[in-house]
């Protein structure tokens, strides 16, 4: 059955009849990115208005894989489950070189987590489903084919310039989120910087409908018979649409190439002469990499792909534009809210401009190792993937392309960092990991710790009267136990807590709104708790020297 | 921390330096590119540690001159 793109309503600004107001916070653009933070935002209170040039969701062959921690943050915003019951989970990946298997990895190889490493979807599901749970919020208002063409700011607001059927109006607000797509026409108004490079070479993407028994794996060949000298990439969508990615070099003809006269026999070379198949949707795309120097410009928050543009082995696209929203709505929340000052947001500046870094190294590596951009690194490009067929340790240099993983915010001025020994990954600026539980709030780890601050305490050491000046202080933190004596604890079902997070009787993890850990101890300490607190609020200046 | 090996160490100079030519014979240069490469390969595995790597990188390329600044890295 093939997809049917929603055509959304579009209706008349109120503006145009004099009426409206100053609103706390607009999102520019509908895509992945602005629907999540626009999401986040409304389940944490705050009105939001979002403004998009177009009427539908996303066309042609666009996002497909959507990572284990975007299912977790979609979870958190209601729409985690309806995202991985309609999509193809998978968790291995095989790459061949020729026709031989090189190597092959698997992505969660341990139980115990409720989301899968990665599903595949067409982005147009995805959207769809982010609109209907925007929909459901009542304080959240979508505008289809109002089109931002002018945006200012002062001190005091951004005024949003909004072109519509029915004519031009302005509008104000204290924040705008800008999520208006790669080619952001807001940046360009405002004139910013987008630097990064071109890499030199084509891609065919071509999405096809056809009924096939291979697994849903991620398989990726190296100069195949069926495509020489070049790569090709195949996932598995629902409905049986297969994604085939055919390398094409730079000095393909990206219109020729589009044509089925071309499509048709490669895919007949890959599929063999009897395939049945249909061609849904084909284009030739370059891939680039980039970044803005900054995601804050005053009063502007940029994310998405508005901020940075990676290519797409690895899938970090949306996936880590779907953390940026995450990012950003939970302090944006605060600040709106009197909580906290706006130096929080330069904080989203600093972490998510890191965590771009690392998706854009992730990705330019996998695009040197497919892409080499001299005789010299294809060379040792080809030497890996001789050696790989025989020697274990080559398998590891093979680079089609590292999938996303939530980037840690490692050096974040928002952690604490640690005065006490902890084995395992759960570092402060790491995701907290999931584990199975048994509790009130069901059988998985994350969905206790919803989106709030949240004190993760191992045993009875805090007590009632801290756990209440958690919750009343400042800026509110809920204790959630794990073991111990009280009725309300989460049961450690199969250790799993105990074992990712090192726990003892008496270690604390303070998780934020955002899931990751900002300041872990051996033993609880009010005082220390709520310093903690103010310093991943940005209401701690400096760290407290130690004396 | 170790560091990188540059006094004498080969047990027989003159022996591993013939077979590394006869390692390459009759081989085209393409090919022989190839197996420097993976020469490289098995013997930064061998290695294994990132100091002494980059401490060999850096020895290699010491006293190369850059012909135009665009080939530098
Ligand atoms: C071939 C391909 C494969 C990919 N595969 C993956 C993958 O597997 N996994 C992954 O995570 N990512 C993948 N990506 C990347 C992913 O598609 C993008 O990262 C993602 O769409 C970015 O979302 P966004 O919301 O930032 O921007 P967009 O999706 O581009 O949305 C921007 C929105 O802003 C609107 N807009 C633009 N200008 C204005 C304006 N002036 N006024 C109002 N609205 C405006 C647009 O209409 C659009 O709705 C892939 C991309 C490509 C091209």
């Amino acid at each position: 059955m093939a997809f049917t793109h929603p055509v959304y309503e579009y209706r008349r600004a109120p503006e145009l009849a004099g009426q409206g107001e100053h609103r706390g916070a607009i999102v520019v653009g509908a895509g992945p990115v602005g629907l999540t933070t626009a999401i986040d935002l409304a389940q944490r209170g705050v009105a939001v208005l979002v403004l998009d040039d177009d009427d539908t969701v996303s066309v042609g062959s666009r996002a497909i894989c959507y990572s284990k921690r975007t299912l977790e943050i979609l979870d958190r915003l209601g729409c985690g489950e309806a995202i991985a019951a309609q999509g193809v989970s998978w968790q291995v990946g095989k790459v061949y070189q020729g026709d031989t298997l090189a190597y092959h990895f698997d992505l969660l190889p341990d139980s115990g987590h409720r989301r899968p490493a990665f599903v595949n979807l067409q982005q147009y599901y995805l959207e769809a489903a982010l609109v209907e749970r925007a929909q459901a919020l009542r304080n959240v208002e979508l505008r289809w084919r109002h089109q931002v063409v002018a945006v200012a700011q002062d001190d005091a607001r951004v005024t949003v310039g909004v072109d519509t059927a029915d004519g031009r109006y302005d509008l104000t607000c204290d924040w705008l989120v800008v999520c208006d797509g790669a080619r952001s026409p807001v940046r360009r108004m405002l004139g910013l910087d987008f630097e990064g490079q071109v890499f030199r070479d084509r891609f065919l993407i071509a999405d096809i409908r056809m009924t096939s028994d291979f697994p849903a794996e991620r398989r990726f060949w190296f100069n195949p018979p069926f495509h020489p000298e070049h790569s090709v990439l195949l996932h598995r969508q629902p409905d049986n649409v297969w994604r085939v990615d055919f390398q094409l070099g730079w000095d393909a003809d990206p219109e020729a190439e589009k044509q089925p006269e071309r499509i048709v026999p490669r895919l007949r070379a890959m599929l063999g002469g009897q395939a049945q198949f249909t061609l849904e949707w084909a284009s030739v795309y370059t891939f680039q990499c980039r970044r803005m120097r900054r995601f804050r410009h005053g009063r502007l928050l940029f994310a998405g792909d508005a901020a940075h543009l990676v290519s797409p082995f690895g899938a970090r696209g949306a996936n880590s534009g779907i953390q940026d929203a995450e990012n950003v709505a939970w302090k944006l929340a605060l600040v709106l809210r009197g909580d906290a000052s706006s130096a929080l947001l330069d904080s989203y500046d600093a972490e998510r401009v890191a965590a771009a870094d690392e998706n854009l190294a992730a990705s330019t590596r996998a695009t040197d190792f497919i892409t080499p951009k001299s005789a010299v690194s294809r060379v040792f490009r080809d030497a890996v993937l001789a050696l790989a067929r025989r020697h274990p340790f080559a398998r590891t240099l093979v680079n089609s392309g590292r999938l996303s993983v939530p980037a840690v915010h490692r050096d974040s001025p928002l952690n604490t960092p640690d005065t006490e020994v902890f084995e395992g990954a759960l570092v402060p600026g790491a995701v907290a990991a999931d584990a199975p539980v048994a509790g009130p709030h069901g059988h998985w780890l994350l969905p206790c710790l919803g989106g709030d601050f949240t004190l993760l305490a191992f045993g009875d050491a805090v007590t009632t009267t801290d756990a209440c000046a958690l919750a009343q202080g400042a800026v509110p933190c809920r204790v959630v136990r794990v073991g111990g004596a009280r009725p309300d604890a989460l049961v450690d079902r199969d250790g799993l807590v105990a074992a990712r997070y090192d726990g003892r009787d008496g270690t604390c993890y303070l998780v934020r709104p955002d899931q990751h850990v900002c300041a872990r101890w051996r033993a609880f300490d009010l005082a220390r708790v709520q310093e903690a607190l103010a310093r991943a609020t940005a209401r701690l200046v400096a760290p407290t020297p130690v004396r | 921390m170790a560091s990188l090996i540059t006094h004498p160490n080969l047990p027989a100079p003159d022996d591993f330096y013939e077979a590394l030519i006869d390692l390459h014979r009759g081989l085209t240069e393409a090919q022989s590119a190839l197996v420097n490469a993976k020469l490289v390969l098995l013997l930064a595995n061998h290695v294994g540690d990132t100091d002494v790597l980059r401490a060999a990188m850096a020895a290699a390329r010491e006293d190369v001159v850059v012909a135009s600044p665009e080939d530098s890295p």
